[in-house]
């Protein structure tokens, strides 16, 4: 058979492996950040800074920046290889590299600023979110014509999880961003309430499963083999965890909303998938702990080793603790509480973390043709990273055991033990220490693994074209005598690309549709009424500033959350809300019952005071101070523009309304200023510090929190009557 | 006040029919990929799995 010479592209993977390193360090430092500033809220130093705009970056920049350059790096390195073949385009190769790191540096440019469409793990606005469309397809192509261009006739099965990542990140993207501009740098959700948390978490989910663990399964199938030398354990089992696991995972988001005001069917559709996913998850942990059988020894030795066991292991904890998370009885105690972060660390920390250092220890030596500059150093990374990792992780553990207990705690006459919810905040102080600590143990290590590997590019030199030989493809048309449905699908790219993209179709349809039919518009509860436009206003800054990171809006109907907050949350409330906020994690108390008429109801100044410096009002609270709230004037260029949007989204404001838009903010405006005044400086005010004081975005946003949940307690008469 | 939850969705008629048909396809397609997956013969998996090494 004749041979063809040909070169793969080292120097795209070398672009990668350095982007992978410095955007992790950025990522985990603005984490650290974070983690720090819940100890000491002082730290939120400016309006950018504080932890409602910064917590987004965070986990913005470890996705799709450290863990998406992670994954191309791992990509462009094993599907050359695989397929015997260079990337299709450098030009394309290139696009990728360049454009993937604009996007980054726009999200983090503009998500301190503010500019945010406030659904959680999917912040960036819809420009944003456009490029990042264009640049997955330029991915996909380049990947896929590579596909097509090959040397090899089989398909091995970590490329099957690279395309079923390319295809379904595709469609979650999409379906996900369907948002209308308002202008260059705001949009809003086209779902609203109970759809949009349905379609968020839906995207929520899957964004872990496809993005933080099928590909990383392709590395794991391709690069523990090539580290230990040994082939996979179980090329059978390997199919079936693939097949299993894409099909399964679609359908487990619901479980992110259970005791929700989510339909009870589709709360128990989530559970039921998400226990099923321990099988192909473990089947898939198994397959690569046990392709080291045998060969233990050399994991003793092999840092490089040592670094995918931790990953794999930790793979296996977190895929048993999901699943033993979506059960409703843990769920109690789990959701909104430290758990869940913890929990997403052993994934994100340990699997994604751990098996990215391993593959670019071994990746950078054979690119640069010398060893590692030091394998101590490397040992040494390997001790600090699962040292930080527990020591991270077994503190938010107990601090998340320990709220989940505090928030339910009953005295034998019936009152809740902690009545006030920052007593339940406060103790976790010395865990929240411990955590950030745990952090930054693991961020030396990573600055470690830095230094050696910048130090084994400068004395080694990078191969940049590697030059290989093989044989030219052999003919691929005509099937086999007695050959097996799946190596035909192996052979067909573009059939294997289809069927998966059938399989997850199947969930997410069945999962999504639905709540379709279900006419959003159409309240449920008559007496809930559309925001007005300067509640509107005051939402956007609820948004803007990022108090979903802290704060949910979602009473359960369960005995200790009515009694700590009013009436339970109805998914009929919510059908103005887009997008909806319903949170996932309680750092501060939920708000949905803030309203007026509300057991949790505060007067206008309560919040004035409170946003300017909770720690006057709550000693010890953790909450940022807002300050600038209180100085800057309210912009209302886009108010009437705001209205129109809304109506095209389906809220019913009438027509022509946009013309009392001003008028209506600032009566209301006035009079909350008025309220303010009255209770801050009783008998000694002037007309002109209310004139000033009702401009400000603080009585926007105390306009939104007294409008919380209030509709359900006005009966329809009253409201006609207005 | 439960109503508000429960009847958001079971307006639809037959939507209970949603989980069971859900579970019903992928326990037939699990099925069959299992069957498929260990009729595959022995010396192909091998050359498969020595795929990265090549
Ligand atoms: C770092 C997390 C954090 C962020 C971000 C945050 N909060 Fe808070 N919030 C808290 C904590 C903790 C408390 C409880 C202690 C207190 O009253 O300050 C609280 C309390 C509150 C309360 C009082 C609830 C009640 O009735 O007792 C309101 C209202 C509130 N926050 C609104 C907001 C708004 C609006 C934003 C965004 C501009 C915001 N919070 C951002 C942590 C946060």
């Amino acid at each position: 058979m004749e041979l063809e010479k040909f070169e793969y592209d080292n120097k795209i993977v070398r672009n990668f492996t350095v982007a992978t390193m410095i955007w992790g360090v950025i990522g985990m430092l603005v984490g650290l950040l974070a983690a720090t500033q819940l100890v000491l809220p002082d730290l939120n130093l400016t309006s950018w800074l504080t932890f409602g705009r910064i917590r987004p970056l965070h986990t913005n920049a470890v996705i799709f920046a450290f863990v998406g350059n992670g994954i191309f790096a791992g990509v462009y390195y094993s599907l050359q290889r695989l397929l015997k073949a260079r990337m299709w385009s450098d030009k394309l190769s290139n696009i990728n590299f360049w454009g993937w790191q604009i996007i980054i540096v726009s999200a983090v440019i503009s998500l301190p600023l503010g500019y945010t469409s406030g659904k959680e793990y999917a912040e960036l606005e819809w420009p944003i979110d456009i490029a990042i469309t264009i640049l997955w397809v330029v991915f996909g192509w380049n990947m896929f014509a590579t596909i097509l261009n090959r040397r090899v006739k089989h398909l091995y099965v970590a490329i099957w999880f690279y395309l079923a990542t390319f295809v379904t990140v595709a469609v979650l993207h999409i379906v996900n961003s369907f948002e209308l501009p308002l202008h260059f740098m705001k949009s809003y959700s086209w779902y609203a309430g109970v759809q949009d948390a349905l379609v968020q978490w839906w995207y929520g989910h899957n964004a872990v499963a496809f993005f933080l663990t099928t590909p990383y399964l392709g590395l794991m199938y391709y690069f523990i083999p090539k580290a230990s030398g040994r082939p996979v354990y179980s090329y059978r089992l390997s199919i079936i965890h693939f097949w299993a696991l894409i099909f399964i995972y679609i359908w487990a988001g619901p479980h992110h909303l259970l005791y929700t005001a989510l339909p009870d069917w589709a709360q128990s559709l989530g559970v039921v998938f998400s226990i099923m996913l321990i099988a192909p998850s473990w089947g898939g942990m198994l397959n690569g702990l046990l392709t080291l059988r045998g060969a233990w020894d050399k994991v003793r030795d092999d840092v490089v080793l040592k670094f995918m066991v931790v990953a794999v292991t930790c793979y296996g904890m977190v895929t048993f603790e999901g699943p033993m998370m979506s059960l409703k009885s843990v769920n109690i105690i789990s959701h909104f509480t430290d758990w869940t972060i913890a929990h997403v660390h052993i994934g994100g920390l340990g699997w994604n973390g751990m098996l990215t250092f391993g593959m670019i220890y071994w990746l950078i030596p054979k690119i640069y043709k010398r060893e590692l500059f030091s394998k101590k150093l490397a040992n040494v990374h390997f001790w600090l990273g699962t040292l930080g990792i527990l020591i991270y992780a077994i503190p938010l553990y107990w601090a998340g055991f320990m709220q989940g207990f505090m928030w339910q705690d009953f005295n034998p006459d019936g009152t809740l033990v902690n009545k006030d919810f920052l007593d339940t905040v406060t103790k976790l102080k010395p865990y929240y220490t411990l955590r950030a600590i745990g952090g930054g143990i693991y961020i030396i290590g990573v600055f470690i693994m830095m230094y050696n590997v910048f130090k084994t590019m400068l004395i080694g030199k990078l191969e940049v074209n590697e030059a290989v030989e093989a044989p030219s493809l052999p003919k691929l048309i005509g099937k086999e005598e007695g050959e097996h449905w799946h190596r035909v699908i192996e052979r067909k790219p573009v059939r294997m690309i289809i069927v998966s993209l059938v399989v997850i179709l199947i969930g997410g349809a069945v999962e999504i549709i639905p709540t379709f039919l279900v006419s959003s518009n159409v309240p449920t509860i008559a007496s809930v009424k559309p925001y007005s436009p300067l509640e509107l206003e005051g939402r956007d800054i609820y948004l803007r500033e990022g108090c979903y990171n802290c704060h949910s809006q979602m009473v359960r109907p369960l005995r200790f959350e009515t009694a700590r907050y009013g009436e339970y949350s109805k998914a009929g409330e919510f059908v103005y809300d887009h997008p909806f906020q319903w949170g996932s994690k309680r750092t501060g108390p939920d708000l949905h019952r803030e309203g007026v008429g509300n057991k949790q109801n505060r007067p206008d100044s309560w919040h004035y005071l409170h946003m300017l410096e909770p720690t006057d009002i709550s000693p010890g609270s953790i909450m940022p101070s807002y300050e600038w709230l209180i100085d800057d004037d309210l912009d209302k260029t886009y108010s009437e523009r705001k209205i129109t949007a809304m109506r095209t989204l389906g809220v019913p404001y009438e027509i022509g309304y946009e013309e009392k838009v001003l008028e209506e903010m600032e009566v209301q405006a006035r009079g909350i200023a008025e309220n303010i005044l009255k209770d801050l400086q009783p008998d000694d005010f002037s007309p002109q510090q209310v004139n000033k004081l009702k401009e400000k975005e603080i009585i926007a946003l105390i306009a939104y929190m007294q409008r919380l949940g209030s509709d359900i307690h006005k009966d329809s008469e009253e409201i006609l009557n207005k | 006040m439960l109503k508000f939850i429960k009847h958001h969705m079971t307006g639809i008629d037959g939507i209970e029919i949603y989980p069971i048909i859900s579970l019903s396809i992928f326990v037939l397609f699990f099925v069959g990929m299992l069957i498929w997956a260990f009729r595959e013969d022995k010396s192909k998996i091998e050359e498969l799995k020595s795929m990265p090494f090549d």
